[in-house]
C-alpha cells in the first residue's frame, strides 16, 4: 500500500491561556502570559510558588456529573479538547465508520491529583477506603478511553507516557496509523493537570522550575540570557487527523497536511540532554527525511523552548547544525513563554499551535525575551506576534529519558 | 434518638434526619441521581444505572456515614433503595 497523505481537520484545546481554540489563539497573539501564583494547593513551602493555571474550567460543561467524578482532572481537560477538536473538524457523532476512528492520547504523567488524593486515604482511613474509581481515574490511558466512549470511536486506541514528548508521540502515531491505513480518522495529542504538591515538588527538588516567584508572568522566558526553569502548565491540546483524500471528499477544512514524524533517543542521561545535541538534531533530520523536505522548506519552529538554561542553549545549537545557513531565516518561537511547559500535553497543544500558525499565517512570540543570550541566537520572535509567509512549521519535543519528537507540518495549500 | 449511631465517626449529615432520608441522600450524591428517582423499590443496577464500581463505592460511603462495616456478602444482598435503608436501619439501631 502507498503511504496516504494524511491531513488535520480539526484543532481543539484547553490551555491556561483560555478554554477553547479561540481563546487561546488570541491569547497567544496578545503575548499574554497565563502564569501566576499556585491557587490548586497551598504552596507556600515550596520553592517555585507559580504556574500556569487553567482558569474557569467546570467539567459539568463536558460530561455529567456522575462521569466527570470517574475522571482526573487531567481526563477531564482531554475529553473537553477532543470534543472542541471534533467539532471544529465537523466530525458527527455517531461516527459513521466507527471501527476506522481511532483515539491515541497521551500523558506525561496521569492522574497525580487523584494519586495524592486516594493516598492520603490510604494513610489515614486505610486501605478499604481507596476509591474503586481511583486506577480508572488516574491511569494515562484513559483518557484515549473516555474520549473513545463518548465519540464511539472503535478504532485503534493508545496512549503514549513519555514524559515532555508523550503528546507529540500521539500525533505522530496517530499520523503513522492512517498513513499505513490502519485508520481513517484520529482524534490524538495530549493532556496533563499535575499542579499538584508532589509534581511541583519533585520538579522543584531537580531544580528544574522557575523560582521567580514574584513575578510569575515574567517567569517563563525561553531563550532569555536570565532563564531560570519552566514553568508547570497543564490543559491539553487535540488534533483530529484524517486521511486527505476523504476530508477533501466530504468537504473538510484543512489546517495543515502532517508530512513528517522524526523519533529519536538520547542514549545519554536519565534528565539532560547531550551536550552535543545529537538527540535534536538526529530528531529533526529525521522528520524533515520522511517529508522528503529541504532545511529550506521550513520557515518557522515551535521549540521545545522550556526556558531551562540547559534546553535553550541546546535547542539552538541543535537547530543551527539541522539547519545551516538557513537557521538564520528561521522564526523560532516558544509557546511556552505564555503556557507555560504542559509537559505530556505540550506536544498536542504545540502541534495545534503550529495548525493555527499555518492557518493564520502569524507567528506566535517569544514573549519576556528581554536580554539576549549569545548561546541563543535565533530569531526567537521577540515579544510580539508577527504576520508571516508560512509555508511549514516543525515541533519539537524532547522528553526526560531522552526522548525526543519532531513533527513536520506543512500548510496545505503548498503541494 | 433512636436511629443515631453508636460510631458517628465520619459522619457529615446531621443526625436529626431518619436514617431513610440519610441513606437517599447519599444515594443521591454518589450515583448522582435525582430524588425523585431514589424511590424504596428503586434496583441500583437495573433502575439507578450504577455499575458494580458504583456499588463498590456506595457501600463505602454507607459504611463511612453510619461507621458501620459491611461484609461482600451482605453488599449482594442489597439490590435495592429499601434494602439498604432496612440493612442500615437493622445494623445501628
Amino acid at each position: 500500500m502507498t503511504p496516504r497523505r494524511v491531513v488535520v481537520t480539526g484543532v481543539g484545546l484547553v490551555s491556561p491561556l483560555g478554554i477553547g481554540t479561540a481563546e487561546t489563539w488570541r491569547g497567544l497573539v496578545a503575548g499574554r502570559s497565563g502564569a501566576g501564583p499556585i491557587t490548586r494547593f497551598d504552596a507556600s513551602d515550596f520553592s517555585s510558588r507559580i504556574a500556569c493555571e487553567v482558569k474557569g474550567f467546570d467539567p459539568l460543561d463536558y460530561a455529567d456529573r456522575r462521569d466527570a467524578r470517574k475522571m482526573d482532572t487531567f481526563i477531564q481537560y482531554a475529553l473537553a479538547a477532543s470534543l472542541f477538536a471534533a467539532e471544529d473538524a465537523g466530525l458527527e457523532t455517531p461516527l459513521a465508520d466507527p471501527d476506522r476512528v481511532g483515539v491515541v492520547i497521551s500523558s506525561g504523567i496521569g492522574g497525580f491529583e487523584t494519586i495524592e488524593r486516594e493516598h492520603r486515604k490510604l494513610l489515614e482511613k486505610g486501605p478499604r477506603r481507596i476509591s474503586p474509581f481511583f486506577v480508572p481515574a488516574m491511569v494515562v490511558n484513559l483518557a484515549a478511553g473516555w474520549v473513545s466512549i463518548r465519540l464511539g470511536a472503535r478504532g485503534p486506541n493508545s496512549a503514549m507516557a513519555t514524559a515532555c514528548s508523550a503528546g507529540a508521540h500521539a500525533v505522530g502515531e496517530a499520523f503513522r496509523l492512517i498513513r499505513h491505513g490502519h485508520a481513517d480518522v484520529m482524534v490524538a495529542g495530549g493532556a496533563e493537570a499535575t499542579i499538584t504538591p508532589m509534581c511541583i515538588g519533585g520538579f522543584a527538588s531537580m531544580k528544574a522550575l522557575s523560582t521567580r516567584n514574584d513575578e510569575p508572568e515574567r517567569a517563563s522566558r525561553p531563550f532569555d540570557r536570565d532563564r531560570d526553569g519552566f514553568v508547570v502548565g497543564e490543559g491539553a491540546g487535540i488534533l483530529v487527523l484524517e486521511e486527505r483524500e476523504a476530508a477533501l471528499a466530504r468537504g473538510a477544512t484543512l489546517y495543515a497536511e502532517v508530512l513528517g514524524y522524526g523519533m529519536s533517543g538520547d542514549a545519554f542521561h536519565i534528565t539532560a540532554p547531550s551536550e552535543d545535541g545529537s538527540g535534536a538534531v538526529r530528531v529533526m533530520q529525521a522528520a524533515l527525511a520522511e517529508a522528503g523536505a529541504a532545511p529550506e522548506d521550513v520557515d518557522a519552529v515551535n521549540a521545545h523552548g522550556t526556558s531551562t538554561p540547559l534546553n535553550d542553549r541546546i535547542e539552538t545549537a541543535a537547530i543551527r547544525r539541522v539547519f545551516g545557513g538557513h537557521a538564520d531565516r528561521l522564526a523560532v518561537s516558544s509557546t511556552k513563554s505564555m503556557t507555560g511547559h504542559l509537559l505530556g500535553g505540550a506536544g498536542g497543544l504545540e502541534a495545534g499551535i503550529a495548525c493555527l500558525t499555518l492557518r493564520h499565517q502569524t507567528l506566535p512570540p517569544t514573549i519576556n525575551y528581554e536580554t539576549p543570550d549569545p548561546d541563543c541566537d535565533l530569531d526567537n520572535v521577540p515579544n510580539t506576534a508577527r504576520p508571516a509567509t508560512v509555508r511549514s512549521v516543525l515541533s519539537n519535543s524532547f522528553g526526560f529519558g531522552g526522548t525526543n519528537v519532531s513533527l513536520l507540518f506543512r500548510h496545505p495549500g503548498e503541494g | 434518638m433512636p436511629d443515631k449511631p453508636r460510631e458517628a465517626e465520619g459522619a457529615r449529615e446531621p443526625e436529626e434526619l431518619p436514617v431513610d432520608e440519610r441513606v437517599r441522600e447519599l444515594i443521591c450524591e454518589q450515583l448522582s441521581v435525582a430524588p425523585d428517582e431514589v424511590t424504596p423499590e428503586a434496583t441500583f443496577v437495573g433502575d439507578l444505572s450504577a455499575d458494580s464500581l458504583d456499588m463498590v463505592e456506595l457501600m463505602m460511603a454507607l459504611e463511612e456515614q453510619f461507621g458501620i462495616d459491611i461484609s461482600e456478602d451482605q453488599a449482594e444482598r442489597i439490590q435495592t433503595v429499601g434494602d439498604a435503608v432496612a440493612f442500615i436501619e437493622q445494623r445501628i439501631n
